[in-house]
């Protein structure tokens, strides 16, 4: 029986240490904090923001970190009872779901005027914070910069074949199909897609499996967003991958945004609307260009971002609004869908 | 034949009714790991039927047979890899059997993101093999690995400890002396077995083979790194693409359904049979089946086994471990693995104490009404961790929000995630101990409590045990329950590897990892690795 005692005191023994307020700390919630924010930003990547601004003002903060999709949905599920007072999203479609529940308060002119209209919402309730670029990244082993189109509509060509690679399941990739859609029309999208369903494409599930593929000589070309050449870099500096930035209005140049809100329980809270101000602030602003391993673009004029990026001015990207998105996704992934993309 | 002689019997039901508190406990039990349910019910129907509309979509029944297809064929796998495996290693005299044993339940702790990942490293398009192949052979491109296939590999792997563990267990409590009697009856060995021994265990690899088949409708991981199709996926892309919380619920309710279908051919293949013995059996040790020249497939097959289920990913870790290793990453690690061995702890004491009303009342008193509730208690295992987590937000956050986001949330998630893990092994326990004993010891003045403390309790310790262990090694390294649910800043090793994985740096995701393995492997061997003095006293 002893081994058996030894098991079961291994299971136990947790139960004795949680009986004793060993966990006192864990247990303090959203309570003790100034300010409670959900992040769908991860934490290696904008961690020191939030010690930053904890630093410089003095109040502490909470930070719950998950997929951006899943808080936003926790958000909704919570209701009037969220503990969360800012949510801090990945993209503009989880901010949008938030505020279509009614669940966001509006920002105030003053914020909201510090970035281009572009990048936020029209209603004033979320704000962009950082920019990121669809690119196509390559293999540089398999490509010159100069082999590489300079349109997304050139992988139509059957030279691409069994060499591109995508992932169809991710936000950013749906806002980019939405995009073409809305600037190039669907008939145009849906030729383009079955064009490139032809080629036979590998599908990946998230960008960093994709820019990982192509690093590992698996695919020649990939589409996906420009800062997740930096994170592979960062884990494996000689890695064989580069990014090719569009031109024009190519609809593979699309820009997109994380961004902020701020949940309505909070509508008001002096330290929300701080963090928010931070977020947007000249400070806040470059640590993304000067610091952040991932290289997002500053959205605020005035603030430059990364040497090496070209000019956000000079990346046009489709004209299309980015509240746009939202509504029409839906329609996207049904095409998507109705492809073979995804399920 | 031999087993009719046996103290085989239909199921009966003991002398008298089940105690209020017996059955109150039960109800109570399976009333709180059904709150999902509640909570989809609420969520389709309290959105006007919204969510019904996907009923009528195609797509929809095509999503249920590819799940369907995808489910049959991983539990069909997991049962042939792990039933093989737990006779070798009970049974036979095949070298370091100990160590095999350990070796071939560890998988059980290995995500299965990452095991999926580890597979692709090896087998995907620019993997090793294609890289070994390429050079001396030519071989332009391995078998593609990615969709249906690669994703039943990669859940058989995650799967087969589940029918490997409870299996092991029950084939080393049967009682020797069964199988001897065949073959001094003139059976060979092999059908001593196949028409004894493994009658005897069918409720253990029926519960494992169920908890296999439960965990494979639930998995995210490997469906979405492989890109195979499944309900899960579909529901998990429904909340990250539409954030539109009502079809997801109404995909949701459809997985409901095909678990109750899984549960309903459970159920039959257990038959209405049961067995059970008086003593504690296993006076000794089964005499060691001798392989002889069977020796070297035997050592292949565990061999292949392990080196696929184990050792890849442990290489895949080690590798990424060697590309950066940090201190840093140990004492963040360390800290979060006191958190994880916390909240899994509780949760597995928690998931058995709760588990033994209702395994017992099922055991002990069959009737449509008692397996109703043991079967409701599985009803929401199958659904993938988002559900669950949600659905007790949406309780915890209007209805119990002293307790929202707090670590008794945390661990009464994982009890209600895991808690089939619990009862399947509860159940097959129960039901391999005769009632006649604790109407005997009841017969002899004890109270129904006290003979169960003093009688039932001690023999079933052994399958509680395993219980115990399954749930606490699930819930080691359960994610998307555990984002939403824990104390905002509870790290945990699943959170951690999580953490690292999602901006790519595999490296800082090794240390995590590689401990979420070392910190399970005691409890492993614990468990499996009982001597042959263990065995003689157990129970006595």
């Amino acid at each position: 029986m002893r081994r058996i005692a030894l098991a079961v005191a291994f299971l136990v023994a947790p139960l004795a240490v949680a009986a004793c307020g060993g966990d006192g700390d864990a247990e303090a919630g959203g309570g003790d904090a100034d300010l409670t924010v959900y992040s769908g930003r991860q934490e290696g990547l904008v961690g020191p923001l939030f010690e930053r601004f904890e630093r410089e003002t003095g109040l502490t903060v909470e930070v719950r970190y998950g997929e951006s999709a899943e808080l936003a949905a926790t958000i909704a599920e919570e209701g009037e009872n969220s503990p969360a007072e800012v949510l801090f999203a990945q993209d503009p479609g989880s901010l949008g779901a938030v505020e279509l529940e009614g669940l966001l308060a509006p920002l105030p002119q003053n914020v909201l005027e510090r970035v281009p209209a572009r990048f936020r919402d029209p209603d004033g309730y979320w704000v962009g914070t950082s920019g990121r670029v669809r690119v196509l990244a390559y293999n540089t082993d398999a490509l010159a910069d100069d082999e590489v189109p300079d349109s997304v509509f050139e992988l139509a060509k059957p030279v691409w074949k069994g060499r591109i690679g995508f992932p169809p399941t991710n936000a950013s990739f749906q806002a980019f199909v939405t995009a073409m859609r809305l600037s190039e029309g669907d008939e145009r999208t849906r030729e383009w897609l079955e064009a490139i369903r032809a080629n036979d494409p590998k599908l990946y599930e998230n960008n960093i499996q994709t820019v990982e593929a192509i690093a590992a000589g698996e695919i020649d070309l990939g589409l996906v967003n420009h800062y997740y050449l930096y994170l592979v870099k960062a884990e494996r500096p000689g890695a064989p991958v580069a990014n090719h930035f569009l031109s024009g209005r190519d609809p593979g140049a699309l820009v997109s945004v994380a961004g902020v809100g701020i949940v309505a329980g909070a509508a008001g809270n002096e330290g929300a609307i701080r963090f928010v101000e931070f977020l947007l602030s000249d400070e806040g602003q470059r640590f993304y260009a000067e610091e952040a391993e991932e290289a997002e673009y500053p959205l605020v004029r005035g603030v430059e971002p990364r040497e090496g990026l070209p000019p956000l001015e000079r990346l046009g990207g489709p004209r299309i609004e980015l509240d746009e998105l939202g509504p029409e996704l839906e329609r996207t992934l049904e095409l998507l869908s109705e492809l073979g993309f995804t399920s | 034949m031999i087993a009719a002689a046996t103290a085989r019997f239909r199921a009966g039901r003991p002398a008298g009714r089940p105690s209020p508190a017996l059955v109150g406990g039960a109800l109570a039990v399976s009333a709180l790991v059904a709150l999902p349910l509640v909570y989809l019910v609420v969520r389709v129907f309290g959105g006007g039927g919204e969510g019904l509309t996907v009923l009528a979509r195609a797509r929809t029944g095509e999503l249920v047979a590819e799940t369907a297809l995808l489910v049959g064929a991983v539990t069909a796998a997991a049962v042939l890899v792990a039933v093989p495996l737990a006779w070798l290693v009970t049974r036979t005299d095949i070298p370091g059997r100990r160590a095999w044993a350990v070796a071939a339940a560890l998988p059980l702790v290995v995500p299965s993101y990452v095991a999926a990942l580890a597979l692709l490293a090896a087998f995907g398009p620019t993997g090793l093999l294609q890289r070994l192949l390429e050079a001396p052979f030519g071989v332009e491109r391995v078998p593609e690995l990615y969709g249906l296939g690669g994703a039943v590999l990669a859940l058989t792997i995650a799967t087969y400890p589940y029918v490997f563990l409870l299996t092991a267990v029950a084939l080393r409590e049967i009682d020797p002396a069964l199988e001897e009697t065949a073959r001094g009856l003139g059976r060979s060995s092999l059908a001593a077995f196949a028409r004894v021994t493994l009658p005897l265990a069918r409720p253990s690899i029926g519960a494992g083979a169920l908890l296999a088949a439960l965990y494979t409708l639930s998995d995210f991981g490997a469906v979405s790194l492989m890109q195979a199709d499944s309900l899960t996926r579909a529901i998990f892309l429904q909340y990250r693409s539409l954030f539109d919380r009502t079809p997801a619920a109404g995909l949701a309710l459809v997985l409901v359904a095909l678990t109750a279908v899984v549960l309903t051919l459970e159920l039959r293949a257990r038959g209405g049979g049961g067995y059970a013995r008086l003593g504690a059996g296993t006076a000794r040790a089964a005499a060691p089946v001798r392989l002889g020249r069977w020796q070297w497939p035997a050592l292949a097959f565990c061999g292949a086994v392990v080196a696929l289920a184990l050792g890849a990913p442990l290489a895949v870790l080690g590798y990424w471990f060697s590309r950066a290793a940090s201190l840093d990453a140990l004492v963040d690690a360390s800290r979060a693995a006191l958190n994880s061995v916390l909240a899994s702890g509780s949760a597995a004491a928690l998931a058995v104490v709760a588990a033994i009303p209702v395994g017992f009342l099922a055991a002990r008193h069959p009737a449509w009404w008692s397996r109703l509730l043991e079967r409701l208690a599985y009803g929401a295992n199958a659904l993938p961790g988002i559900v669950i987590a949600l659905s007790l937000v949406f309780f915890a956050a209007r209805y119990a929000s002293p307790v929202y986001q707090t670590l008794l949330l945390l661990v009464f998630a994982y009890v209600v995630r895991f808690f089939p893990q619990a009862v399947a092994a509860s159940h097959a326990a129960l039901l391999a101990v005769s009632p006649r004993l604790d109407e005997a010891a009841r017969g002899l003045g004890r109270g129904p409590r006290h003979a169960f403390a003093s009688v039932t309790a001690p023999l079933v310790a052994p399958g509680l045990l395993a219980g115990a262990a399954l749930v606490f090694l699930s819930a080691m390294k359960e994610l998307p329950a555990t984002l939403l649910l824990r104390p905002i800043g509870f790290d945990t090793l699943a959170t951690e590897v999580w953490t690292a994985t999602t901006v790519g740096s595999y490296s800082q995701a090794a240390v995590p990892a590689l401990l979420l393995v070392a910190l399970s492997a005691p409890l492993v061997y614990l468990l499996i690795a009982r001597g042959k003095a263990e065995l003689s006293s157990t129970g006595s």
